[in-house]
């Protein structure tokens, strides 16, 4: 599961990485929601995986003692509503830049810099 | 108690203003006083923090480790008095300045969602919570600085919310695995289990990912470029605001952190940390050479001068900390000051183009000297408060004897010198160029704002003895992180 997850965050943050670097502002709002999941994805097994045990303890003989950390899935939480939050802003933001410019690429408007 | 007002009061403040957004003589007066009020309380939490140590307030009444905890020490009292001190510089400056429309589509409430934020970071004593008021703080700058929707402030918004996105990807990062790796995320209990446990795990990965967060934030060497091209676009008023507050927040964590957290490999965080300041101090002032923009010469500049409190950081000595506050406070208030009278200048010929700028020491003699003032305490002429931050740095790094970064220092002091004195020349020594005579009416409660603010500037570099003896408490305090982890956890045993 470890090995796994590792992979799934290493291809998200190279993809992120990838569209972050396209000229198109379209494919960098999609870069950012990828970094963001990355990053939670990360957050999540950086801070200790305990797989086929819930977050709360149960009232089982012998189980008290296994519970995974509810911490990390409240900052996950956290930080998916903020993640949500951002890009919803900078979709709007996108929306409004192409529909003043009418161009998606960042580097058409900056000859005057 | 009162540790939770300045994080309170702001948010209700903007709960206010949203729902009366169109009276627009309301609004100005409205934050106006509030923005007053919030330096008062600020006023009073350094009084007695002053007095009594550090402050703290755990939320909920959980012990400290598993609540989140709120601490005010004198560095946190100090950065929360220059802030709202700011804004109301910046709330007396706008009603002046801003036009109509943006002033009504929501101006004043996202100051104070700014401000909640800004606040929150510098009261808070848990990394996670940390982070959750820079998203506050960035969220709400984040629609100040794309508030009107030209093309160019669109174009400098979208640079602007990706590098701080993928900064706040740095820091949650940082966080996830600083928590794996210690299991809490309380900053006095992360700092004491540093310093007690026998089989430390290596947290310079966690410790160089919150680095790069916050050198983001702070604009430092080489994370500066979203900077100048975006600080540039809004509305001036919007941009001393950002130049006095949000880049000080960056700062500030870095202080915070430092002293915490920097337990391992001390001289590599050290030489690492002067290399930084540096590179920053020095490449910020040689770019802003080649600009005739005023607000990109004065937004490189802020770059060149965060580097000074990086290298007063960097030393670690208490008087070297001691003159990094003060230079602190003497930035946030000369940088936004410089803005401010910037502000003018555009009002006034309705240009910020030094090459389409001219003659103003002659046709408004005033704005000048409202002008003069910042520029020559940022370019470091005594008796001004610039002289006395970059004096005690040097005097600082002297002593450590770190005589590179000294040198860096002063030669970098010159440079500056040569910026501000060629704004000064090109927009008001030498003669308007032809036909361009700009007699642009510029609004009183804006010359107002400068001139108090002018005004602090001189009383700071006046006041500079009492002021530095309380950055020298605040720097005692934070050299010694066990008052900041006694202060929230009760232990005594050092």
């Amino acid at each position: 599961m470890l090995f796994l997850l590792a992979v799934v965050i290493g291809v998200l943050y190279g993809s992120a990485v990838y569209l972050l670097l396209r000229r198109n502002i379209f494919k960098l709002v999609l870069g950012l929601i990828f970094l963001g999941h990355a990053t939670n994805l990360l957050l999540f097994v950086a801070s200790g995986l305990t797989s086929g045990y819930p977050a709360f303890l149960r009232n089982i003989a012998g189980e008290t003692e296994m519970m995974a950390d509810p911490l990390p899935q409240a900052l996950i939480l956290t930080a998916i509503v903020i993640g949500l939050g951002v890009t919803a802003f900078a979709l709007v933001l996108v929306y409004r830049f192409y529909s003043v410019t009418k161009t998606v690429d960042l580097d058409e408007l900056s000859e005057n810099e | 108690m009162i540790l939770i007002l300045p994080i309170i009061l702001p948010l209700l403040f903007m709960v206010i203003l949203i729902f009366t957004r169109r009276w627009l003589f309301f609004q100005q007066a409205f934050s106006l006083l509030a923005s007053i009020g919030l330096t008062v309380l600020a006023a009073l939490l350094l009084k007695q923090v002053y007095i009594d140590g550090a402050t703290t307030l755990q939320m909920g009444s959980w012990p400290a480790p598993y609540g989140i905890t709120l601490i005010s020490d004198l560095l946190a009292a100090i950065m929360l008095l220059t802030t709202s001190f700011v804004a109301v510089v910046v709330m007396i400056y706008s009603p002046g300045f801003i036009d109509r429309e943006r002033q009504t589509a929501g101006y004043y409430p996202l100051v104070f969602g700014l401000l909640m934020g800004v606040n929150g970071a510098f009261l808070t004593g848990d990394i996670f919570n940390m982070y959750v008021w820079y998203e506050v703080m960035l969220t709400s700058s984040f629609v100040l600085i794309a508030l009107g929707g030209s093309a160019e402030q669109l174009r400098g918004s979208i640079k602007y919310v990706t590098i701080s996105f993928v900064a706040s990807i740095f820091f949650v990062a940082a966080i996830g695995i600083l928590y794996g790796q210690a299991g809490t995320l309380n900053m006095a209990d992360l700092a004491y289990k540093m310093r007690t446990w026998e089989n430390m795990p290596y947290i310079n990965g966690a410790l160089m990912l919150f680095f790069v967060a916050f050198s983001v934030k702070a604009a430092l060497f080489p994370f500066f470029f979203w900077l100048p091209a975006s600080y540039h676009t809004p509305p001036v008023a919007i941009t001393a605001l950002f130049a006095g507050t949000l880049t000080k927040v960056g700062i500030y964590t870095m202080f915070r952190f430092y002293s915490l957290f920097v337990v391992q490999d001390v001289l590599f965080w050290k030489i690492f940390l002067l290399v930084i300041a540096g590179l920053t101090m020095s490449v910020g002032v040689l770019m802003a050479a080649s600009q005739f923009d005023i607000r990109k010469i004065l937004s490189f500049h802020i770059i060149s001068q965060v580097g000074y409190m990086v290298m007063g950081l960097a030393i670690f000595s208490t008087n070297a900390i001691a003159a990094a506050i003060y230079f602190t406070i003497h930035n946030m208030l000369s940088k936004t000051n410089t803005f401010l009278a910037g502000g003018l200048v555009y009002q006034r010929s309705g240009s910020y183009d030094l090459k389409h700028l001219g003659g103003l020491y002659k046709t408004a003699p005033f704005l000048a000297l409202l002008f003069f003032i910042p520029a020559m305490s940022l370019a470091g002429i005594p008796p001004l408060p610039g002289f006395f931050g970059k004096f005690f740095l040097i005097k600082g790094g002297f002593e450590a004897g770190d005589y590179f970064i000294t040198a860096v220092a002063i030669a970098v002091g010159l440079f500056t010198l040569f910026s501000m004195v060629k704004i000064w020349n090109e927009a008001y020594w030498k003669k308007a160029p032809d036909g361009e005579t700009g007699n642009g009416k510029v609004g009183t409660s804006a010359i107002a704002a400068t001139a108090v603010l002018a005004a602090a500037v001189v009383l700071l570099g006046i006041f500079a003895g009492p002021v530095m003896e309380i950055s020298q408490q605040a720097a005692i305090q934070l050299a010694d992180p066990y008052h900041y982890i006694e202060a929230v956890l009760n232990i005594s045993s050092k």
